[in-house]
């Protein structure tokens, strides 16, 4: 290990990413599995109601496979899991696995679309702002930007999506007001997304630019006297994008939480609404499901963001390794 | 208390405190006048629009909704700072702890700590909502855990960067004290966004929290807080939007005080009030101050043969801070001439302005600082108005600096590659390969083995001398004409040092550019330098060529060179020790800088300033009361052992 750390640190780095990546989405399966292992009192009882005849709970428990030994459900579970069998949903009556299918693409949709977004105004606008902005000059566009993105901030993405559901679609009639139909359908629930995300962003990227501006290195890079354009993109980028990517991938992953409420201002046909559903009316098999989906793509987003930051900062790379 | 009571003077500290004051009158109100209003059913008055009455209209119930906004409050705030306090007890101090700890354990909480992190309060509170069942405990718990690891991710990357800054560069370039500029600069870094983060988690966690009502997820009925009644209103936006746009703007209102508040807060605890006036931040001014008027036409360097140009005029050269309260001269009347190939020293205690000196004649000074001169010439340029691409070109190309830190003065993201081709690339058109191939030639001059793959390395992959040999390699990509090493070896250990030092007297040998060499040690200037001038108080105290430095003229040069046993005359002689401290920037007395601290000093001195007059044909001297050039400062020397 000590030699390969010497020849290849950035090596160890990626295979202990990867080793941590696969050993927290076993946690996250164990995690799904066990959450309705450990609610109180019988959940067959909870989600039938108190009408429920025995007969139908007897059924309902050994549909579920909650009447064998713990460990043999685990192993049950696993293995539908490696053949992609989630079982069916009480509600809806249908594979677990076809509503994902049919529901995840447009909850990915969107998600990747709001992404994209903030990530493009965020950096551009911060780079620019912070840049202009520079040791105390323009004081008034500091204060006008400070101004708009600490209210954008604030404005939580469901309340902005019911704002912008009134005034575009309501108010104005320009926008269909729910549902997935054309392209149109998609400016809300993606601007309702990206928004609040792009206002926090953007407002760390010219603080870090400000930051990186400061620095000795800067001085060192302005000895050379490059264009503002080498300066900015090449000197201050790179050392302004580690923080943006550790918020951004939080902000990602807020994305993803964000999803459901949106989805469900919209009627959004995506799986964010259907986790409220799958919960309101106690459907086991569609929320262990769900929650297990919801966890991986969380992980996977901070396992990639990781990657990408070692890749980016070296320095964080040898320092978490 | 005090700094509660500036945040709440600034305009947007003012702007927060009031709303947030505003939220606390009905929480602590709104229950009480307007609950009753709230809970009364109307069936007569259902789902009615907007009135004088109900100007939020009512619910399916007949309710006031505006009534319920205002009952809602307090739910909605009680819950949200139960859950923020409960991440932030949990999140800080195990992040701040985790800093402090060995590297196992340390890795281990971390990783435990970026496995939660990814965890959305949503998703934790779905979790949490299957196992007790929908309500606001489990919300209030989601939330509260959620933002936890936030919180201990945030301080943990805190506490642990702020050991990389490096604040000293700059301490010493200001003249500040280190221990005052650390302190608050640490605390200004950790501190602010901690605090920063706590306050707005509040405005957070009520976002966070009113989400899940909405959802369905939070409080349930018969309760209600913003979240609930925004969701209810949802409903009938077509026919009454007010309803659900009234719980919606509390939510964004209460979300703006609290970052408002926390803003300001954050600015005023790390001082960071914006300055008054942006400036310039060279600009041309002809000095009115007296005594700060520059020398008589200068005499004829010494080092510079008679008819040939100067590679760098300097005359009257004068850096402020005028932004600075009190604002600040830390560098006065500075003039010399630089003949090609010369090497002048630049000595003098840290605050002395000798850094700043070599700042403004790069034109490199940092935001806040102004430069003036009667003149400021590099190779016949003025710099004050030169620009454009040839300006770029020649100065990127043939000034190149060496500046003290090479641990913080080279990019730490980008591979030493790119920034020793850059310049090349952008000024001079060379091919990347071409450009590559120089460099690695040049990291092989300054004796850096295995250049081809250092090329492809970061900075933080190389040793403190490689560093600050790769920077000296960086200024050769061109044709240095004139080089200016700022305490290039200060940072480094002896053995480095003499190392680095040899690659200087080999560089002026071999590229015959002129070195402008600045330290605190008078030693290493003399081995080095030809002339060296002595800065005190942001004056050139006296410039001699080295030959006659043993025998300085200017008690402070004189006291400087003595301490040195070397270059001292009486090599018998203990060694002298310099009493008393240097004057701040900031406060420099009206007469000599020296004087209270010269064991000459005139009644004359604390009044004037002593005008530069040359002593002997290039040798500068700025004193009332100069030594001759064999007295000897007795009263200065102590016994090193009685
Ligand atoms: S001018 Fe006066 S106080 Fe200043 S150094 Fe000379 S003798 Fe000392």
């Amino acid at each position: 290990m000590n030699g390969l750390r010497q020849r290849h640190p950035s090596l160890e780095f990626y295979a202990r990413r990867s080793l941590r990546f696969v050993l927290s989405l076993l946690a996250m399966v164990i995690v799904s599995f066990a959450m309705i292992r450990v609610i109180p009192g019988n959940p067959v009882r909870a989600q039938l109601g108190i009408t429920a005849t025995e007969q139908e709970i007897r059924i309902r428990t050994r549909e579920l496979g909650l009447n064998q030994s713990l460990l043999s459900q685990l192993w049950t579970y696993l293995g539908h899991l490696f053949t992609g069998h989630l079982g069916t949903s009480i509600t809806l009556q249908e594979p677990v696995s076809n509503i994902i299918a049919t529901r995840l693409p447009n909850t990915l949709e969107i998600a990747s679309m709001a992404f994209l977004v903030t990530m493009v105004l965020s950096i551009s606008a911060g780079l620019l702002l912070g840049a202009f902005t520079n040791g105390g000059r323009h004081p008034r566009t500091e204060l006008s930007f400070t101004a708009t993105t600490g209210l954008l901030v604030t404005i939580p993405e469901f309340v902005l999506a019911v704002l912008l559901q009134y005034v575009f679609g309501v108010k104005l009639g320009i926008l269909p007001i729910a549902e997935k139909s054309g392209w149109t359908s998609y400016i809300m629930p993606v601007a309702s997304l990206s928004i609040p995300p792009a206002a926090a962003l953007s407002r760390l990227v010219r603080v870090e630019t400000l930051n990186a501006l400061g620095r000795d290195y800067m001085r060192t890079a302005r000895s050379k006297r490059l264009p503002a354009r080498l300066l900015y993109l090449r000197h201050v980028l790179p050392n302004v994008l580690t923080a943006t990517l550790t918020l951004g991938g939080l902000l990602l992953v807020g994305l993803i939480a964000g999803t459901v409420l949106v989805e469900t201002v919209f009627a959004w046909p995506g799986i964010g609404s259907t986790i409220v559903q799958a919960i309101e009316q106690k459907d086991y098999p569609l929320i262990q499901a769900l929650v297990l989906l919801l966890g991986s793509m969380v992980l996977f987003v901070n396992f990639v963001v990781d990657i990408l930051l070692g890749a980016i900062d070296p320095r964080s790379a040898i320092r978490t390794t | 208390m005090r700094r509660l009571r500036a945040t709440v003077r600034t305009p947007t500290g003012f702007a927060g405190s009031a709303i947030l004051l505003l939220v606390l009158f009905f929480v602590v109100a709104g229950p009480i006048l307007w609950g009753p209003q709230a809970a009364r059913i109307n069936p007569l008055d259902i789902l009615a629009g907007p009135s004088a009455r109900h100007p939020l209209g009512t619910d399916e119930l007949g309710r006031d909704i505006l009534a319920e906004v205002f009952t809602a409050s307090r739910l909605s705030l009680e819950l949200s700072v139960l859950a923020t306090l409960i991440g932030a007890a949990v999140g800080v101090p195990l992040g701040a702890v985790v800093a402090v700890l060995s590297p196992r354990p340390r890795r281990l909480i971390g990783t435990l700590i970026n496995f939660t992190v990814s965890f959305p309060g949503l998703l934790l509170a779905i979790f949490l909502a299957v196992i007790v069942g929908v309500g606001s405990t489990g919300a209030v718990l989601a939330i509260g855990f959620g933002s936890a690891p936030g919180f201990a991710r945030l301080s943990q990357t805190l506490a642990s960067s702020v050991t990389e800054m490096d604040y000293l560069a700059a301490a010493r370039l200001l003249g500040v004290s280190r221990t005052r500029l650390l302190f608050r600069h640490v605390l200004r870094n950790i501190g602010e966004p901690i605090i920063l983060n706590v306050t707005m988690s509040v405005g957070g966690a009520l976002l966070a929290l009113s989400g899940l009502s909405f959802l369905g997820l939070g409080v349930q009925p018969p309760s209600y807080d913003w979240g609930r009644l925004l969701s209810d209103g949802l409903a009938n936006i077509a026919t009454n939007p007010l309803e659900s746009l009234g719980p919606g703007a509390a939510i964004v209102i209460t979300g703006i005080g609290f970052n408002l508040f926390g803003e300001s807060l954050a600015q005023v605890l790390g001082q960071r009030v914006a300055p008054r006036r942006p400036g310039r931040k060279e600009r041309r001014r002809l000095l009115a101050e007296p005594g700060a008027r520059p020398a008589q036409p200068l005499p004829a360097s010494p080092g510079s043969p008679a008819g040939r140009q100067p590679i760098l005029r300097v005359e009257g050269l004068s850096v402020t801070f005028p932004r600075q309260r009190p604002a600040s001269r830390p560098v006065r009347d500075v003039s010399f001439e630089l003949a090609p190939g010369e090497i002048v020293g630049i000595a003098g205690e840290s605050g002395s302005g000798k850094s700043l000196t070599a700042l403004a004649i790069a034109r490199l000074l940092p935001n806040g600082a102004e430069a003036s001169a009667a003149r400021l010439e590099f190779l016949g340029n003025d710099m004050f108005t030169w620009r454009g691409a040839e300006a770029s070109r020649i100065l990127g190309t043939k000034l190149p600096m060496v500046f003290q830190d090479p641990m913080t003065s080279l990019n730490p993201a980008l591979h030493l590659g790119i920034q020793l081709t850059e310049a090349s690339q952008v000024h001079q058109g060379t091919p990347r390969r071409q450009a590559l191939e120089r460099a690695a030639e040049r990291l092989r001059a300054v004796r850096i083995d295995r250049p081809d793959e250092r090329l492809c390395q970061y900075p933080h992959e190389l040793s403190g001398g490689q560093r600050q040999r790769a920077v000296i390699a960086m200024g050769l990509m061109g044709e240095p004409r004139l080089i200016i090493a700022d305490e290039p070896t200060t940072a480094l250990d002896t053995t480095v040092q003499r190392q680095v030092l040899a690659i200087f007297r080999e560089l002026s040998e071999t590229t015959h550019s002129a070195m402008i060499m600045i330290s605190h040690d008078v030693a290493v200037l003399g081995e080095l330098c030809s002339r060296v001038l002595v800065m005190y108080g942001g004056l050139i105290m006296e410039d001699a060529p080295v030959g006659e430095l043993a025998g300085a003229r200017h008690p402070y040069a004189r006291m400087l060179v003595e301490a040195v046993p070397d270059l001292g005359t009486a090599r018998d002689r203990p060694l002298a020790t310099i009493q008393g401290q240097p004057p701040s920037p900031a406060a420099l007395p009206p007469g000599c800088p020296f004087a209270p601290r010269c064991p000459r000093a005139l009644e004359r001195c604390r009044l004037e300033l002593p005008a530069a007059t040359e002593v002997s044909p290039g040798h500068r001297v700025r004193c009332f009361n100069p030594l001759t050039f064999d007295e000897t400062l007795v009263t200065l020397v102590e016994p090193a052992t009685p």
